[in-house]
């Protein structure tokens, strides 16, 4: 019973988290300015990381963890650096 | 649905509670990203997805690994704590570099700076 | 010897949490988070002063409602759009606050709490420019900003 019930509530999560990614991503195509793209950028990796997690608990395996948390500090070094780009014009000053 | 490990059925419950949750705010979040009209109103939508969004999925993942494993899992609140103090850098960051740029181009819908300065 | 205890502490913590609760690992943690804390001495930042640990508490338990709060007042403005008499705007807020790691504690609470974002901080007018989602009253918001969070942080941080 247990398992029916978090087998059916990780894929409706999976579902809508992936529905979340294809919004960002849409936002991403769109723009319309540089920043609109970016910020799409780093909500795209932040439901990405979300959905590791739920990978994570639907096969029962915590590799997914030490992968969300990749994504999770590369996203944030990537959005640092195009956001300073944006302000400056370059990113080593 | 073999790979999913029995677990009390309470447990699942609140498993399966947070999980809908996190993931509604998120997608809920991704929608008002898409539909609010300016750029500084859409950088409030992804905070939901940053804060409960990813506050309800991490508290399900630690239930069903405790649960799951007869022990304390508790290492994703790792990933809580780090998303919760980049969030704010990186938002902080694109909103200075959005009001740089909409400045430079005399946007008159965004506040000029508070003071005349040059030495940026 | 320890330059900056909490940040060892907290090094000792994460290194657990990531390669499990054992005296091996504690042993080798704590070697990696002392001389990371020396590492980050040569650095020299500033180093948070924390008078009031009891009050700590009473922020989380508040800022941990809010969120609460404002997530289910931020789902419902982007779903079903904003009340009549809602707008989204700037806001400048002069701050008494002066001590940097209150500052990014404020800045912390104000952009993970949905409905509002820190835009920027101008240290020599000491104002910070926030950018609100369902501005109502000018205000309430600010009457938030400097009675509910930026007293309790004055007092923890001296």
């Amino acid at each position: 019973m247990s398992a029916i019930i978090i087998f059916t509530a990780v894929s409706l999560a999976q579902l809508m988290i992936g529905a979340a990614m294809a919004i960002a991503a849409l936002r991403m195509f769109r723009g319309p300015r540089a920043q609109d793209r970016i910020i799409g950028l780093d909500t795209l990796y932040v439901s990405a990381m979300l959905l590791l997690v739920t990978f994570g608990i639907g096969t029962g395996r915590v590799i997914y963890f030490e992968a969300a948390l990749v994504i999770g500090m590369l996203g944030f070094v990537s959005t640092v650096a195009l956001a300073k780009f944006l302000m400056r014009g370059e990113v080593i000053e | 649905m073999g790979f999913v490990v029995d677990i009390p059925l309470w447990g699942a419950i609140a498993v399966a509670f947070f999980l809908l949750v996190g993931a509604s705010l998120t997608l809920i979040g991704a929608i008002g990203f898409l539909r609010l009209p300016t750029f500084y109103e859409r950088i409030h939508a992804p905070t939901l997805g940053t804060s409960w969004g990813i506050g309800g999925i991490m508290l399900a993942s630690m239930i069903y690994f405790t649960l799951s494993s007869q022990r304390l899992v508790i290492h994703e609140i790792l990933i809580g704590i780090f998303v919760t103090i980049t969030t704010p850098v990186t938002l902080m960051l694109l909103a200075r570099a959005a009001l740089h740029r909409d400045r430079a181009e005399n946007d008159l819908n965004v506040p000029s700076k508070f003071r005349n300065e040059q030495d940026d | 010897m320890l330059p900056y205890p909490l940040l060892t502490l907290s090094l000792i913590l994460m290194w657990l949490l990531l390669s499990g609760f054992t005296p091996g690992q504690f042993i080798l943690g704590t070697l990696v988070a002392v001389f990371a804390s020396w590492a980050m001495a040569s650095l020299r930042p500033d180093k948070p002063k924390i008078r009031k640990w009891h009050l700590l508490p009473k922020l989380v338990t508040i800022v941990f409602l809010d969120i609460i709060r404002s997530n289910l007042a931020v789902a419902y403005v982007l779903l079903f759009g904003r009340k009549r008499g809602q707008r989204s705007g700037f806001l400048a807020i002069p701050l008494e606050i002066e001590d940097r790691t209150a500052l990014s504690v404020l800045a912390i609470i104000l952009t993970s709490t949905p409905g509002s974002a820190w835009l920027e901080y101008d240290p020599h007018d000491r104002t910070v420019l926030l950018h609100v989602l369902d501005l109502q009253n000018e205000d309430e918001w600010i009457d938030l900003v400097k009675n509910r969070y930026e007293k309790l942080l004055m007092e923890i941080f001296a």
